[in-house]
């Protein structure tokens, strides 16, 4: 393009050119902004970004040779569009990890694990169907959605993760508009962005519903062995026993992001469909790459890299969580993630942290403002934290500011309106202890607020 | 000649001025200067002094960029620059410094009243706000002062969004301006300079496809907002739209080129602010209105260039 003569009148006309589908993906004030973030002055509690520094580089260089030594040819070649059966091995030993027993039938490589999530949306949905999602939902699931031109519907969350009560009405709503979703999507573990985990009771009610209604739920487990705390849950691939429930996975929060292999376990049915949709998207996943895992997983302890990884997310999220509770003003709450890399924070309504996040990047730091996690506008006034891409002393000096720039809104409004400022948070914890339905603290319900 | 595009920085606008440095680098090359892109950062003084170029293309915006503090750095290492110099760029940054001077000279500009952050905190303004709302009227627009986009510009549709509106406001700027709201069309007109003095060229009209605001987003945005140019205007209301971004320009001081956006209620003409340097992208404003005028990008690009050089230092 960069001798070509372009000018906004031919701009205009290729815009009559792209799809419908292509309307709901732009939200440039929020890239613009994000552009921003990515400055080096400015510490980033934005990104969803693994720590990849602790990765021995040369365990990678070793690994790499001896990738290039033994499968030379096979590894600079196509591979098989479902991934290399070596792979999938090591894919059942991480699935067997996390509680599933599956074959290496029944897996799939993919690239990335957010590729599932384009698969399944490519093999279930028509323009307008319905997909019902948590509120709020994993930002990078969103575009997706939209670029299918799917009507999401939003279900929310409290302590104990998708209220599946609510979950009940909704289906009972959309089937009295003659409507049915093609499939549930659902982060159990430590969700992206809530930070909350979805309860064993839930686990079980969401996949008897799942049965019930013949809906496909797409189970996306990007961070189930991130655990610091607390026993593991099954997941809902193991307990619907592989009928309607596509499982995503990745090696991304395990091993390495910039690999871009995850996979996806369905029933094989479904595996052909998202078979086909992989042969159009890209043919195979980076066969290069895989290499790269199977000699990781025969040559390495995984195991102890993964618990080197666990430690150190254990004290990030920690410094975080004392931090928000040292730098917060009392009108501010966040949930306390057993683990995962996200905590999720709720200011009060008359804040927009869309524009906080302007205030905040004076100050050179960064987070994720709510509304990316909702497709409904809801989410204004909620901001996501993530705590494993920085170290621990960014991490406090980050919320610090944070703090700061929330504070002064606080007080500002309290100016303009005469609103008292929110009792101490000791005092209000004493005084409102926590219920059975919150058992992960003084976070959510992630309520219902009205689209502004 | 060696030319430094000056792109980048870090304003919320940044990835709009890449779009537009990325553009003018691409014009420059076509007419055989020898380019220096410059990010401008901690580095820019000293990059500045080891390049030494002959003059500087200035296409960053907002904070730092537009608001006269690159333009004075440049002023003091001896770079002739493009566009305006400091204190024009200083007046079209802040919204209440530019409208002040509009009223001054008498160029029709919606109402407003303008406080800093401390009035609210240090002398009560709050107390002030009813008589605000009974004058401007409800719904009234709250904008930072200076925010060169449409971030952080909220409507409020009743007293009871005042404060949040203001909150949200006050994230880009420690001033903010309540402003009468104007409904009507969104016109821009821009302002080049030349051999015989500014010209008005072609009036754009920029058409909102689906949001109920022409904001940040749409500006941006292909397919978002539809610009047309020459805007389907009376003869004379085009006319009064030219002579008054004329008039704002001379109010203002500004040289080079320049955008004035106005409003236009049925045939009355408003000035909402005048940007010092709009964006130069493939979907902006003022290059689709040079070519409008029979003035492509590259002569455009030239013509600015020369004017650059052609004014020498103060």
């Amino acid at each position: 393009m960069g001798t070509q003569r372009t000018s906004a009148h031919e701009i205009e006309r290729y815009g009559g050119l792209f799809a419908r589908r292509t309307r709901g993906m732009t939200s440039s004030a929020m890239r613009d902004m994000m552009a921003v973030t990515a400055r080096p002055e400015v510490i980033s509690l934005a990104t969803g970004l693994p720590d990849t520094t602790t990765f021995p580089a040369e365990d990678f260089a070793a690994l790499m040779s001896r990738v290039a030594v033994d499968s030379s040819a096979a590894a600079l070649q196509y591979g098989p569009t479902d991934g290399l059966e070596d792979v999938r091995r090591c894919i059942v030993e991480v699935m067997a990890a996390e509680g599933a027993a599956v074959e290496t039938d029944d897996l799939m490589v993919t690239t990335g694990g957010q590729q599932v999530i384009d698969l399944v949306c490519r093999a279930f949905l028509d323009p307008g169907d319905v997909v019902v999602a948590e509120a709020p939902t994993y930002p990078g699931a969103v575009p997706c959605f939209t670029s299918y031109q799917a009507d999401v519907v939003q279900v929310e969350m409290d302590g104990a993760g998708m209220r599946i009560d609510v979950l009940r009405t909704t289906l009972d709503r959309l089937r009295a508009e003659g409507r049915k979703p093609k499939f549930i999507y659902t982060i159990p573990n430590f969700q992206n962005p809530g930070g909350v985990t979805m309860s064993l009771e839930r686990r079980r009610e969401l996949v008897r519903i799942a049965a019930e209604h013949e809906i496909v739920v797409l189970e996306d487990n990007p961070y189930g062995l991130l655990r610091y705390e607390g026993e593991p849950l099954p997941t809902l691939l193991s307990l619907d026993g592989g009928r309607y429930v596509v499982y995503a996975g990745t090696f991304s929060k395990i091993l390495s992001a910039g690999l871009r292999i995850g996979w996806a376990a369905a029933p094989r049915p479904i595996l052909e469909k998202l078979n086909l949709g992989k042969q159009a998207a890209d043919l195979c996943s980076s066969p290069l790459n895989q290499y790269f895992v199977v000699a990781y997983f025969a040559h390495r302890d995984w195991r102890a890299y993964l618990s080197t990884l666990r430690a150190i997310y254990r004290r990030r999220r920690d410094t975080m969580l004392a931090a928000l509770d040292e730098f917060l003003p009392p009108e501010a709450s966040w949930t306390r993630p057993e683990g995962g890399l996200f905590i999720w924070a709720r200011l009060p309504d008359y804040i927009d942290t869309s524009d906080l996040l302007a205030r905040a990047l004076r100050e050179h730091v960064a987070f994720v403002p709510g509304r990316a996690a909702y497709l409904d506008g809801r989410g204004g006034s909620e901001m996501r934290l993530n705590f494993s891409g920085v170290g621990e002393d960014e991490i406090r000096e980050g919320v610090r500011r944070i703090g700061k720039v929330v504070s002064e809104q606080v007080a500002l409004y309290g100016t303009l309106t005469g609103a008292k400022p929110a009792a101490p948070r000791d005092a209000r914890a004493s005084a409102s202890p926590r219920t059975a339905d919150e058992p992960q603290g003084r976070v959510l319900p992630l309520r219902r607020r009205e689209a502004s | 000649m060696k030319v430094a595009v000056l792109k980048g920085g870090s304003s919320l606008e940044r990835p709009v001025s890449l779009r537009s440095g990325a553009r003018v680098e691409d014009a420059l090359a076509r007419l055989g200067h020898d380019i220096v892109a410059i990010d401008v950062g901690p580095d820019f003084v000293d990059r500045l002094v080891a390049e030494r170029p002959d003059v500087a293309f200035v296409a960053l915006h907002g904070r730092g960029g537009e608001d006269g503090t690159v333009q004075e750095l440049l002023e003091l290492v001896g770079v002739p620059y493009t566009a305006s110099r400091p204190s024009a760029c200083f007046r079209c940054m802040d919204k209440v410094v530019a409208k002040h001077a509009l009223r001054d000279a008498g160029i029709p500009t919606p109402d407003f009243y303008a406080f800093s952050q401390a009035a609210f905190e240090d002398l009560g303004a709050g107390r002030a706000l009813p008589a605000i709302e009974e004058r401007l009227d409800f719904p009234l627009v709250v904008k930072p002062a200076a925010q060169g986009s449409a971030l952080g510009i909220k409507f409020a549709r009743t007293a009871a969004d005042v404060p949040s509106a203001l909150v949200a406001a006050f994230s880009y700027d420690t001033k903010v301006m309540f402003e009468r709201y104007v409904p009507g069309r969104d016109l821009a007109v821009a302002v080049l300079d030349g051999p015989e003095g500014p010209e008005a060229l072609p009036v754009v009209e920029a058409i909102p496809t689906e949001e109920d605001f022409y904001d940040f987003e749409a500006r941006y945005e292909i397919g978002r907002t539809r610009f047309v140019c020459p805007a389907e205007l009376p003869p004379e209301v085009t006319l009064r739209a030219q002579e008054l971004a004329l008039a704002t320009w001379r109010a203002l001081g500004c040289s080079g080129f320049a955008r004035v956006d106005l409003l236009a209620e049925g045939d009355e003409l408003t000035v909402i602010e005048a940007n010092a340097i709009p964006g130069l992208t493939d979907t902006s404003l003022v290059p689709l209105a040079a070519e409008a005028a029979g003035i492509p990008f590259d002569a455009f690009v030239a013509r600015v260039l020369d004017l650059a050089v052609a004014r020498a230092p103060a």
